[in-house]
């Protein structure tokens, strides 16, 4: 077994024996303990994945699409050809690391404080499982076992929304699993449609079509599409988002908008377009029409809204109608701005959910007409939430404009009036995003201190700091070198973008 | 890379750092002693500006042509997105000015934020992030200036634009600053919507964002016009132009000092040098000239008359920065850069002393407002002479430096009239009109501003009136000196070569051997605008001689309240955009929350209801279950005897 071979197991096993070793603790905190240091473990292996063997010596027109630095590709059940086959490439790693980032965040959080509703031990054994589900999803090369993973993170999150949630938590949980399970009964019958067709699994083989006919690329394109598009989530399919975002403990907001948004737009970019590339041209034109509607409903949604949580929450809608814009465009411009936009916005999301669990856990209340002043008396939760939204509204300089810029970039290059007018009115969402963001500053931050902000300390704990500042630090990063990112993603874009024409 | 390329690269690099390390200072004392953070932020916001300057000093002087340093930042699928300077005399000059603005800003700051006798117990300034956000200011600013691509150039452009935001909410005791910060990042936004645009449209058809590249490139006409057209919407944001003009007057919410700096040398300033740097393209799109030209010529006319009417000194000011401004464009529109450049570099000096001068008399009388000023120059005296400076150079009151520039834009347009430049003759007809019709409305407001603020009786006869302490002082005094002088830098050769648009020599072009004409020429014709000038002057000193005690705004009569509100503009605005902005947002929030999730939930409903009408149906009472299991039996046989029979 290859020191790749073994990495790409343990980025799985860890967490998973994690879990397991969590759930076995008795006492919660040494529980919680095991659980951090599960997932930091998992980080690590995470990021070693880039080591090794990476040189891409060109595309040939006899190599497949996608190549993995590392593969690992066995029998699972041979009755039924069904391969256990794991691999990382430019376009997963950086999901796969922003994944066991967040996860170690969040459960080095749990650390300091476990939300209300249940045992740290347990949310922290469910973080994990999600995350092995999460991981799975990035790595699989096998469409049936990628779905199998994009459904081990369902159940878990449910049980994370509904235990620790809000007040509302268990209509939003249930909101969240049925809506979710729609979108994975469409991927299961999209799944089949392919498997079928081409009587293979295998992403690698799959990628760029392999043999297809157009009216099962069509049909197949269509059904995975959806299933996406609910996870991802595309509007008008986006319903269940804000419920889940606002009534999710901290952790778990933070879990669902930097990461478990992404499996949607990584499967539409590595299974959807990959598969079924007619399918995804037939179909881009209403794709970019529906992400250019998301980020402007998103926007607008999110200048009328009243409550931190839950604009928030929304404002992931028109964000992720920029990755999709991107991904829409077919273009190598507009992947790589997705797959950046995609990290840029869990980083940046994942900071501003527990930014906006801070004030709430602090001030009892989300509502926008009871927080003012923040700034009078929490200057520097102020001044981090303030870096955030700059941030998160797509600041030049900071991870959030490459992704929405360039996505831009690409719908003014893929050129014709139907993908023109699509650039310039996702250029104004970028207008409205900036104004829901100042308007939310205006609100929590400027002003005379409200009484729910006027009792507030001025300091932050240490395991706040802990957490955030990674984040903090790579927003920055991501936005001064992009190439953190876009390095690794070139190749393996290209190769799919040639498979496309 | 060269020492000249060093140079100009770490220009932003050394106030960026100073900034960053600043925002890590605690922003607010623990427990009332401002001491320790507020010592070290003063530190490196002077170190940084100062450093600033050295540079830019050091570049002027070891700058011989135009260089271009530049290598990849990120390559996205055939974009080329590099990061590197390109530096000519232009950049060179404008960076000093930038740097010396920011670093007499930085040490002005110094007195002007500290808690003086008066103030309140609990005052805090927060003076490490503001001293912070100075710097990262001045760091964009000088990225924008030294920037060789466009999306460099977009990153200083708008991280300027959120310090420019945080700087005029500074002030926690004004109720209007929250609103009046926003008004100003989301109104240059929207413009900032046309400036990517415009970007993408360039990058997009020359394959690469490098400004070295987009010049090159032989454009189609129509993409050409397009995207200068477009880029014009971001330079009207940032450069207050009309119709996005309407965030500058609102942010003199923002402390002295930061409108000295906006207004000086940073942010609208932007504006007019982003175009010059461009101006190649700008040459080729003659109807992109056109538009620029009217929107100068409004700008300008706006800007000027608005200023007759403001009680308040601050807004004076701003808006004469909009008519000045209004200036800079109309000489680029009239295909003159270099006298627009010339302008911006005066302006930059005049316009920080007036704003830096008027926060001394603000800090002595503690109001902004005019009509509780008068008699001030009995008790400070410096203040009055360096104001007598800088509004003569507003006016353009020879030998001051405003008129040597005002003079090199007219001189410009005069051209243009006959079919000199490369817009069409009309612009030129427009532009040299209305800057006739500025000198006098200039001279008219400046010569009331002076003497409402500073001669006649004192209408608060409480305040003791002083000039301000030294650290505010000589920032002042030295910034009178450049007001005065620069003026006469038009006539050295070697200045004006600087300020020309030069292309980096390339194999087949290798440079322009046309004589540089002259920046100022002091002909008959200066003669026009000198009487317009004391025309304008001589009408608001007769009328103060008449009534020292009144406003020489009454002569305005019914105009009066509608330039005072700069026609009424604002309202224009909340009407068009801002009220149908938030009655779309609020019908969206219902109707996604009704339509769209009313579907889900009711589509969950319907499942719920239909399953519990099925299972009230399979709960009947004994003789319709027997009926309905006798029917569905019977049902059944007919099915299989009709297929029966059918097989």
């Amino acid at each position: 077994m290859s020191l790749g071979e073994f990495l790409l197991v343990a980025v799985l096993a860890v967490p998973a024996l994690g879990a397991v070793a969590v759930a076995a603790t008795p006492r919660d905190r040494a529980a919680r303990v095991v659980g951090t240091v599960a997932a930091a473990v998992t980080l690590l292996a995470a990021a070693l994945l880039a080591l090794g063997d990476r040189t891409w010596s060109g595309y040939t027109p006899s190599a497949p699409a996608v190549r993995p630095w590392h593969r690992i590709d066995l029998p699972w059940v041979p009755g039924l050809e069904l391969r256990f086959h794991l691999g990382v490439d430019g376009i997963s790693w950086p999901l796969v690391v922003l994944t066991a980032l967040l996860t170690l965040l969040c459960c080095g959080y749990t650390l300091w404080r476990v939300p209300e509703g249940g045992s740290g031990r347990a949310l922290v054994a469910l973080l994990l499982v999600v995350e092995v589900g999460i991981l799975g999803t990035f790595l699989a090369l096998d469409l049936v076992l990628f779905f199998v993973f994009f459904e081990i993170v369902l159940l878990p999150m449910y049980a994370v929304i509904a235990g620790w949630g809000g007040a509302d938590r268990r209509r939003a949980a249930r909101k969240f699993a049925l809506y979710t399970l729609l979108g994975s009964v469409l991927l299961l019958v999209g799944v089949y449609v392919v498997v079928a067709a081409a009587g293979t699994a295998d992403i690698v083989a799959l990628t760029g079509g392999a043999g297809l006919s157009r009216g099962t690329q069509l049909a197949a394109f269509t059904l995975l599409a959806l299933a996406f598009a609910v996870k991802s989530p595309l509007w008008p399919l986006h319903s269940w988002l804000p419920d889940a975002h606002t009534q999710a403990p901290t952790v778990g907001s933070v879990i669902l908008a930097g990461v478990l948004l992404k499996m949607g737009t990584y499967g539409l970019i590595r299974v959807a377009v990959g598969v079924a590339p007619e399918g995804a041209r037939w179909a881009a034109p209403v794709l970019g029409a529906l992400a250019v509607a998301a980020i402007l409903v998103g926007a607008l949604v999110c200048l009328a809204q009243d409550e931190l949580k839950r604009l928030i929450a929304y404002s992931s809608v028109g964000h992720m109608g920029f990755v999709l814009l991107g991904v829409a465009t077919l273009t190598s411009t507009g992947i790589q701005a997705a797959l950046i936009g995609n990290v840029a916005h869990g980083v940046i999301t994942g900071l501003l959910f527990f930014l906006a669990g801070a004030v709430k856990d602090r001030a009892h209340t989300g509502s926008l007409a009871e927080l003012s002043g923040l700034r009078e008396t929490a200057p520097r939760l102020a001044g981090l939430l303030g870096f955030a939204a700059v941030a998160s509204l797509g600041l030049p300089g900071l991870a959030g404009f490459w992704g929405e810029a360039f996505a831009v970039v690409a719908a003014v290059q893929a050129g014709g009036a139907l993908w023109t007018t699509l650039g310039v009115l996702a250029a104004v969402g970028g207008a409205l995003t900036a104004a829901y963001f100042l308007r939310l500053l205006r609100r929590v931050t400027h002003g005379r201190p409200s009484p729910a902000v006027g009792r507030l300390a001025p300091g932050l704990a240490r395991a706040e700091l802990v957490a955030w500042a990674p984040l903090v630090l790579l927003a920055l990063a991501v936005g001064l070198a992009p190439t953190l990112v876009l390095g690794v993603a070139e190749a393996p874009v290209d190769a799919l973008v040639e498979v496309l024409r | 890379m060269t020492t000249t390329t060093l140079l100009g690269a770490l220009l932003p690099v050394v106030p960026l750092v100073a900034g960053l390390v600043g925002l890590l200072l605690p922003p607010a004392p623990p427990d009332g002693g401002e001491g320790r953070a507020r010592r070290a932020a003063i530190a490196l916001g002077v170190a940084g500006a100062a450093g600033a300057l050295v540079l830019a000093v050091a570049l002027l002087v070891t700058l011989d042509g135009p260089v271009e340093s530049s290598g990849t930042w990120v390559d996205l699928g055939g974009l080329a997105v590099t990061i590197g300077v390109r530096l000519d005399g232009a950049a060179a000059l404008v960076a000093v000015a930038v740097a010396a603005v920011a670093l007499a800003v930085q040490v002005y700051s110094i007195g002007y934020l500290k808690r003086g006798p008066h103030d309140d117990v609990d005052v805090d300034h927060r003076y490490p992030p503001y001293a912070a956000q100075i710097s990262l200011f001045t760091a964009a600013m000088l990225l924008v200036v030294v920037a060789g691509d466009l999306i460099l150039l977009l990153v200083g452009w708008e991280v300027m634009g959120i310090c420019s935001y945080l700087l005029i909410a500074h002030d926690r005791r004004l109720p209007e600053a929250p609103a009046a910060a926003m008004k100003a990042f989301l109104v240059t936004r929207v413009g900032d919507v046309g400036f990517l645009l415009g970007i993408a449209l360039l990058g997009v058809s020359a394959g690469s964002f490098r400004i070295a590249d987009v010049l090159a490139h032989d454009h189609a006409t129509g993409t050409l016009t397009a995207a200068c057209l477009l880029l014009l919407a971001g330079v009207a944001g940032k450069s207050a132009q009309f119709p996005l003009h309407t965030w500058l007057p609102d942010a003199m919410a923002g402390p002295t000092p930061i409108s000295a700096l906006i207004h000086a040398a940073t942010m609208v300033a932007a504006g007019v040098y982003a175009v010059t740097r461009l101006y190649p393209l700008f040459e080729r799109a003659p109807a992109a000239l056109a538009v620029l030209g009217v929107m100068a010529v409004v700008t300008l006319l706006l800007g000027a008359l608005a200023a007759t009417a403001q009680d308040d000194l601050k807004r004076v000011l701003a808006w004469s920065t909009v008519s000045q401004i209004g200036y800079m464009t109309g000489a680029l529109a009239v295909g003159a850069p270099a006298a627009a450049l010339f302008h911006l570099l005066t302006h930059a000096a005049f316009k920080a002393l007036l704003f830096l001068a008027a926060g001394a008399v603000i800090h002595a009388v503690g109001t902004t407002l005019m009509s509780r000023m008068g008699g001030l120059r009995r008790g400070m005296p410096v203040t009055f002479w360096c104001t007598v400076v800088g509004l003569g150079a507003l006016a353009g009151l020879p030998p001051l430096a405003g008129f040597f520039s005002k003079e090199s834009i007219l001189y410009a347009a005069e051209d243009a009239l006959h079919g000199g430049g490369p817009a069409p003759v009309w612009v030129g007809w427009l532009v040299w009109l209305a800057g006739l019709a500025g000198v006098a409305i200039t001279a008219w407001y400046a010569t009331r501003l002076l003497l409402r603020t500073f001669l006649g009786p004192a209408r608060s006869p409480l305040v003791q009136p002083h000039d301000p302490p030294a650290v505010m002082r000589w920032p002042v005094l030295l910034l009178a000196v450049p007001a005065a002088l620069l003026g006469l830098a038009g006539f050295a050769g070697g200045f004006t070569d600087l300020l020309r648009p030069v292309a980096p020599a390339t194999p087949d072009r290798p440079s322009d051997l046309l004589p540089p004409a002259p920046l100022v020429h002091l002909g008959p014709e200066v003669l026009l605008p000198l009487a317009l000038l004391t025309l304008g002057a001589g009408l608001a000193w007769a009328r103060w001689r008449r009534d020292p005690a009144g406003d020489p705004a009454a002569t305005l009569g019914p105009l009066r309240p509608v330039f005072a509100r700069a026609f009424r503009l604002d309202d224009v605005q909340h009407a068009l955009v801002v009220r149908p902005t938030g009655a779309v947002a609020r019908g969206v929030r219902t109707a996604d929350e009704v339509v769209v999730d009313g579907a889900v939930t009711g589509s969950g409903r319907a499942a719920v209801g239909l399953g519990g009408g099925l299972a009230a149906l399979h709960r009947a009472a004994l003789p319709r279950a027997a009926a309905g299991v006798l029917a569905g039996a019977l049902l059944i046989g007919l099915a299989a005897a009709l297929i029966g029979a059918a097989a």
